[in-house]
This record gives structure tokens, C-alpha cells and sequence, in this order.
């Protein structure tokens, strides 16, 4: 993995910030990304949350991979979130490795990377951390908030926190609670990452040997869960891979064996093993309703934010039971909320894909909301 | 806007709080929100629908009124509209039940099967009737529990529901009905529209 990111554009967070665990940190980096224009009454501005292995580099170039952007199916000129229209922030989340705060970083006390002496955080943690963008960019007010899985997590965590900050806030495919099976699938990914031999209890960064192979099966596997079993079917079914017959041995006879071991082996050039442990773990963690006494409908009360949920209905991952726990949460609060479930094959990953039904969704709600939130002010 | 929408529309005061049960594709709450700035939501069981009514930024959730009204808090609204939708429940009488208990007052209209038309089809040709409020034929129609104006009426006295207003609808004329006249109204109109509480 190259390390090489000093040009990432980033803040340096002056402000204390207490974590859930107790620790308290100061002066750390967030890294961030802008696209489009911020206009003068600075009423067009978006905040985007990004996945659990996402990035700021939402609709650009990212510069470790040279890949395009993550979201480029929604995010650009003229797309469903026009950045033409638009101001789109998006931030590098607490824990990552794209530039953020992270395990990967130096410790100042003595000089190493934290690994895992870098303490334990959650989406309350990460969100708190990117409001600092906010204040920065002297936005006091955004248009929405808005983010897939574990960026719906923090919609929800943002609009809990900061209830005047946004018009509206479009949480999609996500949940208010991690629940057993994505607990242990999470838990699954981290112990293919610890039991790699070169993961090596966190300290791998100083001779390079990172936990490659653990790392590849923890993407391999959540792979998996982010597609559907007919979606999964339909592309590559018992197709063999660039061979007429079976093998008779353990390499990649199917394409969908080559296919994981592909995604497998991009995602360690990108990420960090430690990133990933510590950000599947602020996922375990999330329970909003826990922060409120009484449950979740008290997180959204007296709220005048417009919400939009939105679930996929091939989504076993965070399926649309989850969303409709939200759904039901809003409303018993009284809030504002729409919500749909968009019929696909693509699964988890639907958001993320070329799926016009959803991106028609999102593009209607923002211009039509963008409309009512311009003659407010 | 058809007639009975902008009859609804006029029953509302404005600002109140309202939710429309199976809105469709967001017409009325449109309307409502526009005209007489009322918070107005709903809730549609059709995805193609819901997706239209977010695409104009309304609130509007996908679902099953039958079965998921029960998140709704206790008088969460002043207002809830049914739109010639009861008889397509499986349980109208429970669904009616929470109507009345999220809503201070319940909107209602009815295709009214004791409308002339309706009687004579049956009568004369001794075939289920075919009208405009009832386009369907007897072997696709979603209807599962058609009433007649009369019938709703006594059903709210014997339930002993508060009728605050009644009115019959014929094409543009409307006219208000009472127990007097529920006998000629309900031959002559094609809709009720019940205000209960």
C-alpha cells in the first residue's frame, strides 16, 4: 500500500474532541473533498457520508488508485446530485486512511503508528469530527445530508446531533441499530484480517509486510453481502473462468472465484487492515436509540428536517425491514418523512450502481426540496 | 383537481396537520400544502406512485395502510383522508378504527353503491353495475366491501362514531345530507363524503 497522500486537501481539528471511549483528541487531520460551487447565500450545500470502505473522493479521481470516484453514478454535472446546482462536501471519516485521522498515523508520543493504540471510535465519534468541515467552510445550514450503509448511519447520527444544520437528510440502505448478522459478519472480516500472521496485532506499517491476505478475504467476504443471490446468479452463475472444463483443483475455476479474488486484491492496494477494524467496529456499535432514553423516536422529536429513506428491495445486507424501523421512528416522532423501497436485483450495492429508478428518487427530492429550502430563507 | 378533492380541500383549515391515506400520486396534498399552506403527508401502497410523490417533495411513505398505520401516534393529526379506498380493505372496520385514532377527525369518501345508476344495472340488466366512481367488472375489481351511503351512516351510529358532516356528491353538484334526506341522497349521489370523529 502507498501511503503517498500529501496532497489530500485537509483541516486540522483545533477543537477537543471527547470520544465515546473516553479519550479526548485534539488537532487531528480531516481530510476532505468539494465538488461544485458553494453559492452565495451558501443554501446549496451537501454533505455526503461516505461507506465503510469509501473515501472523500466521491466523483474525482482518487489518488492512491487513479480510479475514478466512488459515486460517480450520482455525483457530477448533470447527474441526480448536480454539482453543477450544487455544493457536495464529502470527508474522509475518523479512522479511516485517506487522509483522516487514523491507526495508520504517527503518534507523536513515540514516533509509530498508532495501530492499535489508536482508541476506539464510533459514528458519533466520526460525525462530530466532520461537523468541524461545516464550521470551517462557514456553512451554517446545508441543503441535505445524505449517504449509503454506514453514510446513512451518520445521516442519522448528523441529524440527532445537529438538528438545525440540515434541510433534509436522505439516509439510504442503512440502519439505526446494527443488528446480530451484520454484527457478525463485521466480526467475520476482522478476524480474517487478525488471524494473517503479518497483521501481527496491529504493527505491520514499519517493514511493509501488511496483512494482505486477511485483509483480501475480509473484501472478499462483505463482497458477497453487498450483492444479491440473483444478481450474483445472473452475472456469473457456473460460468468458468477462461476455461472449458473443470481443473480438479482449488484455483479459480468459476468466474465469480476470480471475481472476489480481484476485488480482494484491489481493495488491500487502497486500504489499511487496521482502518478496517476500527471502522467495522464504530458500525458494531452504532445503536442510535440507545443515546435517547426513550428509544429512537426521540432522537428525530421536534425535528423540521424532511427526511427521505430509502431501501433496495434485493438488499439482505440492511434490508428494508431496517429502514422501515426509521420510517417508523420518524413518524411516531411527527417527523417529515418520505419513504420508498426501490425494486432491483443489484442488492446493498444498488446505490452505488446505475440504478435509474433510484437516482430519479434522489434528484426530485433534492431539486424540489432545494426549491422550498431557497424561498425559506 | 376533481370535485371531490377541492370539497375536501374546502373542509380543511389551513396550517392543520393532515395525512392522506393512499394519496396516490400526491394531487390533494400537493394542493393542500400550496393553496392552504396545511402539513400534508401520505402514505401510498403503489412504488411508482410514492416515487412521484417524492420526485415533487412530498412527504409521502410507501406502504400498506391495512397494515402499518399503527406507527402513527395517537392524534398525530388533525385531519386523515380516506379517498374511496375503505371498501378495497381486507378489514375496513379495523382500518376505520385507526383512522379515527390517529386523526382528530376522519375525512371519508365512498363510492356509494345505493346510487340510482347502481341499483338500476342491477335491476334492469341483472348485471354488477359499471359506472364512473366504479369502473371495474366483478372479476378484477379491488372492491372487496362496497356500502351505500346509508349503510355507512347507520354503521357510524351503531359504532357510535360522530357524524359531523355529510355530503353527496353528483357530478358538480353537492349537497349536504342529514338523516332526513338520507334516503333520496342516497339514491341520487354517486359519493359520500363523511366527516367523523
Amino acid at each position: 500500500m502507498n501511503y503517498k497522500i500529501e496532497n489530500i486537501k485537509k483541516i486540522i481539528v483545533p477543537n477537543p474532541l471527547k470520544l465515546d471511549c473516553g479519550q479526548t483528541i485534539k488537532d487531528f487531520p480531516i481530510a476532505y473533498e468539494t465538488y461544485g460551487e458553494l453559492n452565495k447565500k451558501k443554501n446549496n450545500a451537501i454533505l455526503i457520508f461516505h461507506a465503510l470502505t469509501g473515501d472523500q473522493f466521491v466523483a474525482s479521481d482518487n489518488p492512491i488508485t487513479n480510479k475514478g470516484g466512488w459515486w460517480t453514478t450520482a455525483v457530477g454535472p448533470g447527474k441526480a446530485i448536480d454539482t453543477d446546482k450544487y455544493f457536495i462536501v464529502c470527508a474522509n471519516v475518523l479512522g479511516g486512511c485517506m487522509g483522516s485521522f487514523g491507526p495508520k498515523d504517527i503518534s507523536a508520543k513515540n514516533n509509530q503508528p498508532y495501530g492499535l493504540k489508536f482508541p476506539v471510535i464510533t459514528i458519533k465519534d466520526m460525525v462530530r469530527a466532520q461537523e468541524s468541515i461545516l464550521e470551517h467552510l462557514k456553512i451554517s445550514k446545508l441543503l441535505s445530508v445524505l449517504g449509503g450503509s454506514m453514510g446513512g448511519m451518520q445521516v442519522l447520527q448528523f441529524c440527532a446531533l445537529y438538528p438545525d444544520k440540515t434541510f433534509s437528510a436522505i439516509p439510504i440502505a442503512s440502519t439505526a441499530s446494527h443488528n446480530a448478522q451484520q454484527i457478525a459478519l463485521n466480526e467475520l472480516a476482522r478476524q480474517a484480517i487478525m488471524s494473517d500472521p503479518l497483521w501481527n496485532k496491529g504493527n505491520y506499517y514499519q517493514d511493509k509486510k501488511v496483512p494482505k491476505n486477511g485483509l483480501a478475504v475480509a473484501r472478499m467476504a462483505a463482497h458477497i453481502t453487498y450483492m444479491s443471490d440473483k444478481g450474483l446468479q445472473e452475472k456469473f452463475g457456473r460460468k468458468l473462468q477462461e476455461k472449458k472444463d473443470y481443473e480438479f483443483t482449488f484455483d479459480a475455476d468459476f468466474q465469480i472465484e476470480s471475481y472476489l479474488r480481484h476485488q480482494g486484491k484491489v481493495f488491500v492496494e487502497r486500504f489499511d487492515a487496521n482502518s478496517y477494524l476500527y471502522i467495522s467496529r464504530a458500525m458494531d456499535y452504532f445503536d442510535l436509540s440507545k443515546q435517547f432514553k426513550n428509544g429512537l423516536s426521540e432522537a428525530f422529536q421536534n425535528h423540521s428536517t424532511k427526511f427521505l429513506i430509502i431501501s433496495f428491495s434485493s438488499d439482505w445486507l440492511y434490508p428494508t425491514k431496517n429502514s422501515k424501523e426509521i420510517v417508523i421512528a420518524l413518524n411516531a416522532s411527527g417527523a417529515n418523512v418520505a419513504f420508498a423501497e426501490i425494486k432491483t436485483d443489484k442488492g446493498h450495492d444498488s446505490f452505488l450502481v446505475e440504478e435509474p429508478e433510484f437516482l430519479k428518487t434522489i434528484k426530485g427530492f433534492l431539486d424540489s426540496n432545494f426549491e422550498i429550502f431557497k424561498n425559506e430563507k | 383537481m376533481k370535485n371531490e378533492f377541492k370539497i375536501i380541500a374546502n373542509l380543511l383549515p389551513s396550517q392543520s396537520r393532515v395525512l392522506d391515506v393512499g394519496c396516490g400520486d400526491g394531487t390533494l396534498i400537493e394542493a393542500l400544502i400550496k393553496e392552504k399552506s396545511i402539513d400534508a403527508r401520505g402514505i401510498e401502497l403503489e412504488e411508482d406512485k410514492v416515487k412521484e410523490c417524492i420526485s415533487k417533495g412530498l412527504s409521502v411513505i410507501e406502504g400498506d395502510a391495512e397494515t402499518e398505520l399503527g406507527q402513527f401516534p395517537d392524534k398525530a393529526f388533525d385531519f386523515v383522508i380516506l379517498s374511496q379506498t375503505l371498501q378495497a380493505f381486507y378489514q375496513p372496520e379495523n382500518v376505520l378504527g385507526q383512522l379515527l385514532r390517529i386523526g382528530s377527525r376522519v375525512i371519508i369518501s365512498i363510492p356509494n353503491f345505493g346510487y340510482w345508476q347502481i341499483r338500476a344495472s342491477l335491476l334492469f340488466f341483472g348485471k354488477m353495475p359499471i359506472t364512473k366512481s366504479l369502473p371495474y367488472t366483478w372479476y378484477n375489481t379491488p372492491n372487496l366491501h362496497m356500502c351505500s351511503i346509508k349503510d355507512f351512516y347507520q354503521f357510524c351510529e351503531k359504532k357510535k362514531i360522530k357524524i359531523d358532516k355529510v355530503v353527496g356528491v353528483n357530478g358538480e353538484k353537492i349537497s349536504s345530507i342529514y338523516r332526513v334526506n338520507l334516503e333520496i341522497k342516497n339514491l341520487l349521489s354517486e359519493v359520500g363524503i363523511f366527516v367523523i370523529s
